[in-house]
Order: C-alpha cells, then structure tokens, then sequence
C-alpha cells in the first residue's frame, strides 16, 4: 500500500452520502464525472481547488446516509484518495474498500490547508503543519490485497478467471 | 439459480424524469433481458422496490437479503435479516451467489403498550432515533421484542425497521408473530422458518420504549435525529408528502384519509401523495382514497420514490418547507440546499397539510 501526503478539506460530523454526492446525479451517463458534483450543494469551491493527493478529514460517522458507491466514487474521482475520520457510517465504509478510497479510522487534529501524510503500512499520519503524529490500526492484510488489486471487481474477476 | 434470487426495481426517477435517467432505466431493461432475470418489474407494475419485494413475497422470515439501496433494512419489519450494500457488492452478489458478513453485536428494544390513535411506527423510530443519534446504532442489529410488538401493525414495523439505517444500524428486526404471518399469508405461497432469539441471548445494550406515552414526532432539518414532538414545532410548511417506503402503505394512505375526510388542503400548500407500489395504488383507487385526495385538493401519483430524494415529483425551491413521511432530511435532500424536509408520519403530514402548518392531529378538532 502506498503512502498519502496532501492538503486538508476539514469536515465535521455526519458528513452523509446527500452532501458528498446529491441523488439527482447519480445517473450513468455521470460514471465518468461524479466528482464534478462532490460536496456541490455545501461546499461548491472544493471541486476546483482540490488537487490530487489531497485529504479530507473527519469527525464522527462520515459517509451517513445511502449506500450509493458513487460517494467513494466520486470523491476518488475528484483526487482524493484517502479520508481520515473519527468514524465511519458501515455501507459506506465496506463501499470504500470494494472502491479502493482508504478509509482511515484516526481523530487527528487539522485544519483545512494543513499538509498531512498517511503512511499506510506503519499506521502514522503526520500533520506536518502542525507538528503532530498519530497512529492508526493498519488494514487486515486480505483488505489491503483487496484495495491493492483495485478493488472488489477486480478480484472477483481475478477468482472467476483462475476458476476457469 | 442465481438469477431467480434477482429482483430488479426501476424506482428511483422513474417513470423516466429525463433522457439521462431514460438511458440508465435502459440499462436496466436490456440488462434483466440480457441475463434472463424473470423478477424485473417495470414502471406500470412495480413501485419502489422495497414495497414490490413486500409485496410480491420476496422478503419473509428467516430470510437473508442485500439490496442496493440502504432501506433494504425495512424487511426485517417481516423478521428478515436485511441490510443495504453498494453497487459493487451487489455485482458481487450477482457473480457468485454469496457476500460474506460480519455478525453485527445486538442492541435490544423492549417494547410495552399500546400506542394512541394517529400514533405509529414513524413516531416511534424517529423517537428511538433522537435518543441514540444517527450513529447510535452503527455496525449493530436493533433487536425489537417486548409485549408491545403486537400493538404494532406490520405496517408499523415495516417503518421502524426501514429507518434502521439511520441510526447506522445494519439491520432492524422485529419478530415473527401472528401478525406476521397472516400477513404473510396474503404475499407469499411458498413456506419459511421464522428466526427467534434464543434464551438467554446477550445484548450489547437494552432500551425500553413504551408506546402509550409516545407522541407524534417530527425530526427537524437536518438530521433524522433531531426529533421534537409535533406539537411543538409550529412552522409553516409549502408542500406536504405522503409516500415511499417508510410511509407509502395503504394503511398509511387510510390514515391520512380519514383525518382529511371532509376538509381540504391548505390553499398555500401543495399536497403530493405518492403510494409506494401498483398494489397500493390499486387497492387506494378501488377504496376510494385516491378520489378523497383529489377532491380535497391533493395531487396523487403513480408509485415511484419520487421526490423523496430529490428526483421529481414536488423538489422544493430556496426557502421552501416540506412536512414528509420519507426518511432522509439532510442538506439539500429534496431540492435546494436552502430548502428543509420535517420528517413525521402519515396522521402528521395529513393534519399539517389542512392547517398549513405543522401539526399533531390531535389538535386538528381546535384549529378548525
């Protein structure tokens, strides 16, 4: 698994699926594009202002609310590829892995614009800005072989191709 | 086979609201057609999904369902054990026939009583919803049982275990009754094994609710658990919602009716009514309801989920109010961002959309 280093987008609790993705856009000709629409109706300047490798953190039960994978979806599609949370609602969380957006579990003290690195294999996140280090649990390995093959269709894919 | 165990719902934004949902409402035809699923149930003659797989027999006891939808939950009303998944998931589930599940701890609901006359399952999950937050069930089953579980229509707990998930719970169930079964008897042919606690079961946590004390609730913008009674919220409100799958059941469609008998929608509030499947609709037309509706002013759909997530069907401008026996009001759920959905149940939402304001039915004799 690779290491995370970005900008922070702080969010506060209950972040639910609505407000990362509306339901209005979740129509398939928007596959390619959900992260155009990320955070469009609370926080429409984010989109434009993210770059790739950024990180969004969290309070408590980010991603409540529906199981659209569209909402990992999205926010992987619009650069970022690892959130650092409190907790998480559980749909979401399971949509996370099977989507390969890194779902760490750390209440970490950062403010938007913080620069912060996530080492995945040794479980510390640095807020580099401030100065502070915490440590996470690292995934169970049969999750990060699963997010390293890219996600839950790839290795059902894999599995049904060896069956064979 | 695998395919049988498929149901396949069009409901989100259909009849198609426009050529993007068009297209994907396509998808999902020439899918069903391409793979030989029998269970696809098109516009015409299903609704949302969670009510076709009630009605159509789908959900039972003792049986164990994921859908691709976070409401699956609401068949553990029926004493399944059922649990929302995403898309991948569900592809998964297509693929192989199986998913694989952590056993999630148990947090016990001891019920007692009876609940009074516009007083139902909505009031007591947005209740127990308000007590433990929107993560207060996270990765935990809510167990129901208690003496006060057959005062509960089936009905009932179909909408107490359709808003588990609000909680962040990964099932809601209730147990398999004399209830249960005659209702069961009217959707399914086929058997079932009902699941029951053993003795002595250990719960993480027990909670007690007793239903003749509870009154009509609302939960306020922006969060399902920021419940108030009814009677003390007082706001106008522009349009009011009756439908989906918390909320959408005849039994919800004939309460609304007989507290709208003989009165008429507020002339500053639209009235949108959308029962939750074709068997729905059908059984309000032949009892009359639809007509009742209309005639006092309300507008009536066919089934679909309709604006409950912000698809069609009555989205709200900026600054607009909408009283709704759905079940999500966050941030911009159903229009704008600077619009506010109250959530509450059928007796509420009737009783508001006549005085133009929220309120509990049991105050509707003195406003008029």
């Amino acid at each position: 698994m690779k290491g995370v280093k970005g900008k922070v987008w702080r969010f506060g609790d209950h972040v639910d699926t609505d407000q990362i993705i509306p339901a209005e856009r979740l129509t398939s000709d928007n596959n390619d594009k959900l992260g155009t629409f990320a955070f469009e109706k609370v926080r429409p300047e984010m989109v434009k202002l993210v770059n790739p490798g950024d990180v969004i953190v969290a309070g408590r039960n980010f991603g409540c609310g529906s199981s659209r994978e569209h909402a990992p979806r999205a926010l992987l599609q619009m650069g970022i590829s690892c959130v650092v949370a409190e907790s998480y609602a559980r749909i979401f969380y399971r949509n996370c892995i099977n989507t390969g957006l890194l779902p760490v579990e750390c209440h970490v003290d950062a403010d938007d614009g913080d620069v912060l690195s996530v080492d995945l294999s040794k479980g510390i996140i640095i807020n580099q800005t401030k100065g502070k280090e915490w440590r996470f649990a690292p995934f169970p390995k049969f999750v990060q072989d699963l997010m390293d093959k890219g996600g839950l269709m790839a290795k059902i894919k894999e599995e049904k191709r060896c069956k064979k | 086979p695998v395919r049988d165990k498929i149901v396949l719902v069009p409901d989100h934004f259909v009849p198609n609201k426009d050529v993007a949902s068009a297209k994907q409402a396509k998808e999902m035809r020439d899918f069903a057609k391409r793979w030989g699923i029998k269970n696809y149930f098109e516009v015409g003659r299903g609704g949302v999904c969670h009510q076709v797989m009630l009605d159509n027999g789908f959900a039972y006891p003792g049986a164990l369902v994921v859908g691709a939808d976070s409401h699956t939950c609401t068949y553990g009303g029926v004493n399944a054990f059922a649990t929302g998944v995403g898309s991948s998931e569900a592809a998964a589930v297509f693929a192989t026939g199986q998913l694989w599940f952590k056993v999630p701890g148990s947090i016990r609901v001891l019920l007692k009583g009876r609940p009074s006359k516009y007083v139902g399952g909505k009031d007591l999950v947005l209740k127990l919803i308000s007590d433990i937050g929107v993560d207060g069930a996270t990765y935990k089953t809510l167990e129901f049982g208690g003496t006060g579980v057959s005062s509960l229509t089936v009905s009932d707990r179909l909408s107490v275990s359709n808003m588990a998930i609000e909680a962040g719970g990964k099932a809601g169930i209730f147990p398999c009754d004399a209830a249960t079964v005659a209702y069961m008897k009217t959707v399914r042919k086929d058997g079932f094994n009902a699941a029951l606690p053993d003795d002595g079961a250990s719960y993480e946590r027990t909670l007690e609710y007793d239903l003749s004390g509870l009154e009509s609730m609302v939960a306020l913008p922006h969060l399902p658990s920021n419940g108030k009674a009814a009677r003390d919220v007082g706001v106008q409100i522009d349009q009011a919602y009756l439908g989906s799958c918390t909320n959408g059941r005849i039994e919800d469609l004939r309460l609304a009716a007989e507290i709208m008998r003989g009165r008429k929608v507020h002339r500053d509030v639209r009235m949108v009514i959308v029962p939750a499947s074709v068997k729905v609709f059908d059984q309000a037309m032949s009892e009359g309801l639809l007509l009742e509706f209309s005639k006092a002013g309300a507008f009536v759909s066919g089934p679909t989920c309709g604006a409950c997530l912000g698809g069609h069907m009555g989205i709200l401008a900026p600054g607009e109010r909408c009283v709704s026996s759905t079940n999500r009001n966050f941030i911009g759920r159903m229009g704008h961002r600077d619009s506010e959905v109250y959530l509450a149940g059928p007796a509420v939402v009737a009783a508001s959309a006549i005085t133009g304001r929220i309120t509990d039915p049991r105050d509707l004799e003195a406003v008029q």
